[in-house]
């Protein structure tokens, strides 16, 4: 199997390019690609990357592969591979820091921006903050985002305003404590995110949709946001 | 929150609904001048000048005109601010982006009020 590796180490390259690996895949067995790295690691010992738990639940190891963004340890050679050639790339649009290892400042301070953290200006209660079952039904679809950063950093308007747009990932946690009914600070959140780029730079692309590996739908999220700001609004 | 002085509202809010509700009226202009002329040209003979006068003359289709250029105007204003700002960046043209970028909307926003002022002075000025 050839597989073309972006490589770029600061330190001794001048710029980035993609280097050629070949690997004997075994018979009959279809790897994840982040086993492929692991055997590509073997062979290359100074290749570099993230990752963690591999099975999909720590979100270190998004990258781009043949084009498109993923986490490598849950995305089958099978499902990417074409005819027999696989392109590895850092997620795009973030600054690289070593090969297929990017910096992810960017994608971080967006995430702080939407302040991801439960609100409420309530005296708390002797034990927990209840909630009915169907308001923690409304949470469905949102807290499962593992910030692999898959979804921002596929957004043409994440890669074109980085430091004003919040992009999907940012905006689905927003939309999460939006929709949690234990937070009181609901119009404040509106408040800041009602500005020409925060969340009205979504164009409605989708690919955000398309790459998330845990099947969420920032979209929609934002979509939901924007009717709260059109209620609040007017 | 991120301000920028140069979107048309200063509120992404008002920006997206004024995008929208200007986007309704251009749509029922098109459609509104499309069945004119379908109708009237039907047979293929051809629309004179008197029924232009008329058809363009009536009070209504002249506040609906000049409603149809001022949506123009400020659809066209949010549209390209936002062209300009995704595209005209250091990324591509380096540390003068910025000058760039504003005489682009300079150069925007002075032939959208040109249009402006011309569809105003043609439909109010028409002989009723
Ligand atoms: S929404 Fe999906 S793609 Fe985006 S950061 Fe969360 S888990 Fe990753
Ligand atoms: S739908 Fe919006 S957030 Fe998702 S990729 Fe498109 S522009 Fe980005
Ligand atoms: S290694 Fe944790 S998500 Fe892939």
């Amino acid at each position: 199997m050839q597989v073309s590796v972006y490589r770029y180490d600061p330190d001794v390259d001048e710029a980035p390019e993609m280097r050629d690996m070949s690997l004997e895949l075994p018979e009959g067995k279809d790897l994840m690609v982040l086993d492929l790295l692991e055997r590509l690691k073997e062979q290359d010992p100074s290749l570099s990357y993230r990752r963690s738990c591999r099975e999909g639940v720590c979100g270190s190891d998004g990258i781009n592969m043949n084009g498109l963004n993923g986490l490598a340890c849950i995305t089958p050679v099978s499902q990417v591979a074409k005819r027999g050639k696989l392109a590895l790339r850092p997620l795009p649009g973030l600054p690289v820091v070593r090969d297929l290892v990017v910096d992810m400042s960017q994608f971080f301070d967006q995430f702080e921006k939407v302040r991801p953290y439960l609100i409420n200006d309530q005296p708390p209660p002797a034990q927990e903050r209840l909630q009915s079952p169907e308001e923690r039904a409304e949470l469905d679809g949102l807290y499962e985002c593992i910030l692999c950063g898959c979804c921002s950093t596929a957004c043409p308007s994440f890669w074109w305003n980085p430091d004003k747009f919040v992009g999907p990932a940012g905006l689905l946690q927003a939309y999460r404590f939006l929709a949690d009914s234990r937070d009181t600070a609901g119009a404040e959140r509106l408040r800041d995110l009602e500005d020409p780029f925060s969340v009205f730079r979504c164009r409605g692309i989708m690919n955000c949709v398309n790459v998330c590996p845990k099947g969420l739908n920032p979209t929609q999220a934002i979509g939901k946001i924007r009717g709260l700001l059109v209620r609040q609004g007017t | 929150m991120v301000t920028q002085v140069t979107a048309l509202a200063r509120s992404g809010l008002a920006d997206f609904l004024i995008q929208r509700l200007s986007a309704v009226v251009l749509a029922l202009y098109t459609l509104c001048l499309l069945s004119f002329f379908l109708v009237n040209d039907g047979v293929g003979e051809g629309i004179d000048h008197r029924q232009l006068v008329e058809f363009f003359g009536s009070a209504s289709m002249r506040a609906f005109s000049a409603l149809a250029v001022l949506s123009t105007a400020a659809h066209g204003w949010i549209g390209l601010w936002t062209v300009a700002t995704d595209y005209i960046r250091p990324h591509y043209f380096g540390a003068r982006a910025t000058v760039i970028r504003m005489a682009f909307q300079v150069g925007c926003g002075l032939l959208l009020f040109i249009y402006v002022w011309w569809g105003m002075r043609l439909f109010w000025m028409l002989p009723g």
